[in-house]
């Protein structure tokens, strides 16, 4: 959460959302949560584990991108 | 009882040296739903404020203050909108204790100085970011 909220700081295009997982069942099961930390952007990229920011970014970019070209 | 011990209040108090603009912490809950959990979550909250007087707290019901949820893009409770000179988008969904104290404590930092810790890179890549970019990143307690 730490990388996502100081890119939710440096723009105003990000938002991010701290979900803590066994209090919301429903929403773990429906992006299939099977361990954590798991970050999902744009509900279509998707990685587990803690990312240094390069590779971060990367992720937030692919997202964005994935976007734009639909 | 309280949540917070002495020695966190400490750890927190010293971490909020660091604040600059003020911070509002805007709490949705929801007695029908989760009531426990939200009335843990606004205790948190407030034990947290208490430590800065540049943090405020504004408790809000999901159901009854639909317009408000709405306008945060909140459909959760318990949950928390961390607001610094304005709404940077960042948001708790659950009560957060364990790793996300330490997170809670650090977005009310960021959002408080609006600098955030990443590389000119970075910053500049997501400058140029043309679409929204909505990250949701779930955790537990430990």
């Amino acid at each position: 959460m730490r990388l996502a909220q100081h890119m939710a700081v440096a723009s105003d295009r990000v938002r991010a959302t701290a979900i803590e997982a066994t209090e919301f069942p429903d929403l773990s099961r429906a992006y299939r949560v099977m361990a954590v930390p798991k970050v999902v952007i744009n509900d279509r990229v998707q990685f587990e584990g803690a990312l240094p920011e390069r590779e971060f970014l990367a992720a937030v970019l692919e997202a964005a991108g994935a976007d734009a070209a639909t | 009882m309280a949540i917070l011990n002495a020695r966190d209040e400490q750890a927190v108090r010293t971490q909020f040296q660091q604040l600059d603009d003020p911070v509002k912490l805007v709490v949705f809950s929801q007695s029908l739903a989760a009531a426990d959990l939200c009335m843990e979550n606004e205790q948190l909250v407030r034990e947290v404020a208490n430590l800065s007087d540049k943090i405020s707290v504004e408790v809000l019901n999901l159901a009854i203050d639909r317009e408000r949820a709405e306008a945060y893009g909140v459909d959760q409770v318990p949950s928390i909108v961390v607001e610094g000179a304005r709404d940077y988008g960042i948001r708790f969904y659950g009560v957060p204790t364990g790793y996300e104290f330490s997170n809670l404590i650090d977005a009310i930092i960021v959002a408080s100085t609006g600098e955030p810790a990443l590389t000119d890179e970075t910053k500049a890549s997501l400058a140029a970011l043309a679409g929204p970019v909505d990250i949701k990143v779930f955790s537990t307690p430990t």
